[in-house]
């Protein structure tokens, strides 16, 4: 049951055979055991957690239980939590217990799932390999000495793992896909505006948008089914009628046409990843798909509009953090100016500072014309490329991140070099379309590479439907993490978890 | 461009964070080799385009003007430590 998947564990759960209170549980056994090695969670709270369960067990018995009644997640700590902590990985926010909740967390809460806790992540959701937490980096389940990716690494590492179904994460330029890619799980951002931004701590606010990892395509829009819809609180939550994202789940790939944009298919990515891909792009094509060679000419733009764009966004939402009204505050100032510039600098690590300070920049008198505007007129040449190729196919495929996971403190000290990690994811955000990952080989070291697909808006559904008809015919992502098995069993040695026994 | 000392210090001044001298320095390589990277932008044509500054095309939605949000002062104010009779405490800006 522990590897059993959001969809299963709710079928399991709806048949009575097994309880809320017997998954999480277990699952809370599981993270005690896994959870010291690759600290993929900030927080937990099993009373919490097992209140919930023992509400939804009752939920069940009622007969009132609807699809994720009872069923375990967790909530990326960057999604406000009412009576839990939530840090956004930031020292600036370590002890901050929020008033209310994200409007995710309403709805997941509402549907009876049961929060097992809170994920580590890039501190603000700036990074691509979770070395800026303040709570420390979460390690790749694949390969301890390796990271996760970013910023949504605990999600994904604990998906991965298997210490949780699915989680809730956040993507700004390819924080759903890039660690979903790493860690060998499957990830969806969907189309700017589908999921409210109530309660999600903001980053760059044009850009961010929650979504979900999870094991499968199945899974992703089962959550997905909870997270979006319309929030009167957030001005850019879209009013559509409600989807149901499992619509297309049995999709034929017959006549499907799947864009191969050649920017994404030139040099930049490592053979390895490339041999996975390709590979993936070959088994498409024998389900039926029409791939074609399509152009977005404008696609190494993306990395430099992006780092005008996102830090300029960021400077302006994080000057809330003044050590006023709430998160951290110096402890010792001469004055207002002395207490503003010690608490930030006290509550902010390096790379966030770093991006604040671009952003400063790029928005300052006499550069905001050739910097912020500019990139904002680039932003558009990158959408209409997107435009122009969706009038030759129905989705586009690609890498989701140009290697595989990388080792730890490899590119901690080389700004640059960690932005090129999001070099195909960054574009879909600046257009605000809707991109995935999902698992599609196995690369060097045996770990994961993830194959992206690009949608238009709102096709979710259908792109769900895509990765679902791959995920018959593959089985990437079922492959469990080598030595994981052996490495829970040693981290539980002597103690008590006849519940948590691996089932691999 | 490249930003000298000076600069980032009035960059890191106007976004009310302080540095070190050590950390000025070491911000002053990572700005720059930033700011080379966005430079590649600058060199494409973009007359004539319209900046685009949202995704979706978003007009102001209004809402009935009733209340609809409850007082909660309290719990709000509880987040910050220094707060007195309603207020939030900081130091003297006015003599």
């Amino acid at each position: 049951m522990m590897d059993a998947g959001l969809g299963a564990m709710a079928r399991a759960l709806g048949r009575g055979e097994v309880s809320s209170v017997e998954l999480t549980r277990a699952l809370l056994a599981r993270i005690d055991q896994l959870n010291p090695g690759l600290n993929a969670f900030i927080s937990i709270d099993p009373e919490l957690s097992l209140a919930q369960a023992a509400a939804a067990d009752q939920r069940i018995a009622r007969g009132a239980a609807g699809p994720l009644t009872g069923v375990p997640i967790a909530h990326k700590d960057i999604f406000m939590t009412r009576g839990r902590r939530t840090t956004c990985g930031s020292r600036m926010l370590a002890d901050f217990v929020a008033p209310y909740d994200a409007h995710v967390v309403e709805q997941l809460d509402a549907a009876g799932a049961v929060t097992l806790g809170k994920l580590n992540m890039d501190e603000f959701a700036m990074g691509s390999s979770n070395e800026t937490s303040h709570f420390g980096p979460v390690r790749n389940p694949w390969d301890p000495s390796r990271v996760p990716g970013g910023s949504s690494g605990g999600s994904a590492a604990a998906v991965a793992a298997r210490m949780v179904p699915a989680a809730t994460a956040t993507d700004t330029g390819g924080s759903i896909r890039q660690p979903a890619a790493l860690c060998g799980v499957s990830g969806l951002k969907p189309t700017y505006g589908v999921v409210s931004r109530h309660g999600m701590i903001a980053y760059a606010s044009s850009l961010d948008q929650g979504g979900p990892i999870a094991r499968s395509a199945e899974d992703l829009a089962l959550l997905l089914n909870a997270m979006g819809g319309h929030d009167p609180r957030d001005s850019t939550s879209l009013e559509r009628p409600a989807e149901d994202y499992r619509r297309d789940l049995a999709l034929d790939l017959k006549g499907v046409r799947i864009g191969l944009p050649r920017q994404y298919f030139a040099d930049g990515m490592s053979p390895d990843v490339r041999v996975a891909v390709e590979a993936a792009v070959a088994q498409l094509q024998q389900l039926g798909a029409d791939c074609r060679e399509v152009d977005l000419p404008n696609m190494a733009l993306s990395l430099p509009a992006y780092y005008v764009i996102a830090p300029a966004e960021a400077s302006s939402n994080l000057s809330r953090y003044d050590g006023v009204r709430y998160g951290h505050r110096a402890s010792g100032y001469r004055d207002l100016l002395d207490m503003y510039q010690r608490t930030r600098a006290e509550g902010f690590g390096a790379e966030v500072r770093r991006r604040i300070l671009v952003g400063t920049f790029v928005l300052s008198h006499g550069y905001y014309d050739a910097y912020y505007l500019q990139a904002q007129r680039v932003r558009r040449l990158i959408a209409e490329d997107f435009r122009a190729a969706f009038a030759q196919c129905d989705l586009l495929a690609g890498p989701t991140s140009p290697s595989v996971a990388f080792a730890l403190g490899e590119r901690s000290t080389d700004p640059l070099q960690m932005y090129l990690s999001d070099i195909y994811t960054i574009a879909p955000n600046l257009a605000g379309l809707p991109a995935m990952s999902i698992p599609c080989g196995l690369g060097d070291g045996g770990l994961p590479v993830g194959l992206q697909l690009v949608g238009n808006y709102f096709s979710e559904a259908r792109m769900l439907g895509v990765a679902s008809a791959y995920q018959r015919a593959s089985d990437w992502h079922l492959r469990v993490p080598q030595g994981l098995a052996t490495r829970a069993a040693e981290a539980g040695d002597g103690a008590a978890q006849p519940a948590a026994t691996e089932r691999n | 461009m490249a930003l000298d000392e000076a600069a980032v210090r009035r960059i890191a001044l106007l976004a009310r964070i302080a540095l070190s001298d050590a950390e000025i320095d070491t911000l002053q390589g990572d700005l720059n080799g930033i700011l080379g990277m966005i430079e590649t932008m600058q060199a494409v044509d973009t007359r004539g385009i319209e900046p685009m500054a949202h995704t979706v095309d978003m007009h102001a939605r209004l809402r009935a003007d009733e209340v609809t949000e409850t007082d909660r002062h309290v719990e709000f104010q509880a987040l910050s430590g220094q707060t007195e009779d309603g207020l939030y405490l900081v130091p003297r800006v006015i003599e």
